[in-house]
C-alpha cells in the first residue's frame, strides 16, 4: 500500500500513514495544534495550512470546496477532517 | 429624568435612524452562561435613506409583535430595500423569516460565515436569490447613505459582523460593546448605572474570544464615532470611545510577565504521590531552561496546589500562560472533582493552541490521564508529549519519565524539541 509522510510542524512531528487517510486520524492522535469542530467539514474549524506538499491531497469534494470559499480560506489552505492524504510529503500547519 | 420610551413607539436615534427593537425586563438567565439583574434589550434599527429603508438586525420571536410594531412606525414594508444580520444568534434572527416574507422586495446582508449558517433558520430555496454574503469594505446603498460592513468573526459567533453608517457616525455592532441591561430610557446617559453589567457581559461572552476582540477593535477604532448601537443593551452616545477604550484595556492581558513564555503545573493529591510527580515534571521544565547555556529569561514554571484555590484565580493565570500540565490521582476510575472543575472553567477563556499535558498516580486502572488529556485536545490545546501513570508510589523509572514529560513540554514550548518520526502504527 502507497504510504506518505505528513509532518506536523507546529509539534515537529511526521508521520507515516498509508494513502487514503485523512489528516484527522492523524493529528489528534499525534497531539498536533489543528482544532476540530463539527468534524463534518462544515464549520471550517479545522482550517489547516498546507506548507507544502498540497498536490499530495486529494481534490477537495464540491462541499469542502464551498465551505473554503465561504471563509476566505487563503490558498493551500484545507479541512483537516476532509483532506485525504495520497502519498509523497506533506507539511501541514494550524491556520 | 428624561422620561421612558413608550412600550408602542419607535425611538429616534439620530436623524433618519430609529430604535425599534424590544423591552425584556423579566430575563433572568441568558445563554445559560450568565445572568442578568435587569433583564435584556433586543435592539434593532430602522435607517431611512432616500432610496428606500434598512433595517439592521431583529429580535428574539417572542419579541417579533413590539418590533413590527415599532418597525411598522416609521416605515411601510414596501419601502424596506435592506435588511442586515449582524449575527445570526436566534434573540436577534427571531423575526428575520417573517420580516423577509412582509418585505419580499428587501435583500439580505449577512457576513460570508454567516451564508451557510442561514439554513438553520430557515429553508433558504424560500428566500432564493435574495440573500448577499458580505465582508470588510462592502458597501450597500440606501440612496444618499451608504452602510459599510467589517468582518468582525467570532464576537461571539464565527459570524459577526459590524455595520457602519458614515453619514451619521454610527456603528451598528451586534453583542460586540453590548451588555444584559434592560432600561427603557435606552441611552447610556440616561439609563441607571449598567457598567457592571457592560463588564460582566465581556467576561462572559467576549473573553474567550479576546484576540479577535483585538482584531475587531484594530477595524472600529480608527472610524469617526459618534454613537454605538450595539444589540443589547443601552446605546452609547456619550463618549462611545470611552467603552472602546475599556474593551481595548479588557483584552490586552494583565500584568507584564518576566519571562517570554510560562509553564504551569497543577496537582492534586491524596498521599503525596501525584504531588511528587509534579514536582519531579517541575524540575524537568525548569532543567530545559538551562540546558546549552544560559537561557534565563526564557520561561518561568511554576507549581500549584489545586486545593489551594478557587478555580477563577487559576483560570486567570491560565489565561496569560503558553503551557498547562496537570496532576491527578485516579479515584473511581477518574479525575477528582477539583480538576474537572478547574478544566471545565477553561471554556471562560482563550486556550486554543497552548499546550498541555497530564501525569497522575494511581491504584487499580489510572484513567485520570488519558482522561485529561482527551479534555486538553477538545479544548483545543496541542498534547505533543504523552501522559506519565505510576501505581501507587511511583517508581525511580516514574519519576524520571515525569522529569523527562516536564522537560520535553518546556522544549516544545522553546522551539528545542527534538523532530520525531514516527508510524501510525505506534499511535493509540
Amino acid at each position: 500500500m502507497a504510504k506518505a509522510q505528513v509532518t506536523f510542524q507546529d509539534i515537529g512531528v511526521t508521520v507515516t500513514v498509508p494513502a487514503g487517510t485523512r489528516l484527522i486520524e492523524v493529528s489528534e492522535k499525534v497531539g498536533a495544534g489543528i482544532t476540530y469542530g463539527c468534524r463534518e467539514g462544515e464549520c471550517c474549524t479545522c482550517l489547516t495550512k498546507v506548507v507544502s506538499g498540497h498536490e499530495h491531497l486529494a481534490a477537495p469534494s464540491v462541499l469542502e470546496d464551498q465551505v473554503l470559499k465561504d471563509n476566505l480560506a487563503p490558498r493551500h489552505h484545507r479541512l483537516a477532517c476532509q483532506a485525504q492524504v495520497l502519498g509523497g510529503a506533506i507539511v501541514v500547519k494550524p491556520a | 429624568m428624561r422620561a421612558p420610551a413608550s412600550r408602542a413607539s419607535a425611538v429616534p436615534v439620530a436623524s433618519g435612524v430609529h430604535w425599534i427593537g424590544a423591552f425584556d425586563p423579566g430575563l433572568r438567565s441568558f445563554d445559560i452562561i450568565l445572568r442578568t439583574a435587569n433583564g435584556t434589550t433586543y435592539n434593532a434599527y430602522a435607517v431611512r435613506g432616500s432610496a428606500g429603508v434598512a433595517v439592521i438586525d431583529t429580535v428574539k420571536a417572542e419579541f417579533a409583535d413590539s418590533f413590527f410594531a415599532r418597525l411598522e412606525a416609521v416605515a411601510d414594508y414596501d419601502e424596506i430595500s435592506t435588511i442586515v444580520l449582524n449575527h445570526l444568534e436566534p434573540d436577534h434572527s427571531g423575526a428575520l423569516p417573517e420580516l423577509l416574507r412582509r418585505a419580499p422586495q428587501a435583500m439580505l446582508y449577512v457576513s460570508h460565515q454567516a451564508r451557510p449558517m442561514l439554513k438553520g433558520l430557515f429553508d433558504p430555496a424560500e428566500f432564493a436569490g435574495r440573500i448577499t454574503s458580505v465582508g470588510t469594505g462592502d458597501t450597500v446603498s440606501i440612496g444618499d447613505r451608504q452602510l459599510e460592513f467589517f468582518n468582525t468573526p467570532y464576537l461571539h459567533w464565527p459570524d459577526t459582523q459590524c455595520t457602519w453608517l458614515a453619514a451619521e457616525g454610527m456603528l451598528f455592532s451586534g453583542d460586540f460593546l453590548g451588555c444584559h441591561y434592560c432600561d427603557e430610557r435606552l441611552f447610556n446617559d440616561a439609563v441607571g448605572d449598567f457598567r457592571f453589567s457592560f463588564e460582566y457581559y465581556y467576561a462572559h461572552i467576549m473573553r474567550p474570544f479576546r484576540g479577535h476582540v483585538r482584531n475587531a477593535l484594530d477595524l472600529i477604532e480608527p472610524l469617526p464615532l459618534r454613537t454605538i448601537a450595539p444589540g443589547h443593551g443601552p446605546i452609547l452616545r456619550d463618549d462611545p470611545r470611552d467603552y472602546v477604550r475599556r474593551y481595548r484595556a479588557l483584552s490586552g492581558g494583565g500584568l507584564h510577565n518576566t519571562t517570554a513564555k510560562t509553564l504551569l503545573v497543577f496537582y492534586i493529591s491524596t498521599y503525596g504521590a501525584t504531588r511528587r510527580m509534579a514536582e519531579a515534571v517541575a524540575a524537568g521544565a525548569e532543567s530545559a531552561c538551562t540546558e546549552g547555556g544560559d537561557k534565563a529569561g526564557e520561561l518561568r514554571v511554576s507549581l500549584y496546589d489545586i486545593e489551594g484555590s478557587e478555580p477563577a484565580p487559576f483560570v486567570d493565570l491560565i489565561e496569560e500562560a503558553d503551557a498547562l500540565l496537570f496532576g491527578s490521582p485516579t479515584i473511581n476510575g477518574d479525575a477528582v472533582k477539583p480538576v474537572w472543575d478547574l478544566l471545565s472553567s477553561l471554556t471562560m477563556v482563550d486556550v486554543k493552541g497552548k499546550l498541555g499535558g497530564a501525569f497522575g498516580s494511581y491504584g487499580w486502572s489510572g484513567e485520570a490521564v488519558p482522561m485529561i488529556e482527551d479534555r486538553l485536545r477538545r479544548l483545543k490545546l496541542r498534547v505533543p508529549v504523552p501522559g506519565v501513570k505510576a501505581r501507587l508510589s511511583p517508581t525511580v523509572d516514574e519519576f524520571a519519565a515525569c522529569h523527562a514529560l516536564g522537560r520535553q513540554a518546556a522544549l516544545h514550548l522553546l522551539g528545542r524539541a527534538e523532530a520525531r518520526a514516527i508510524d501510525i502504527a505506534e499511535l493509540v
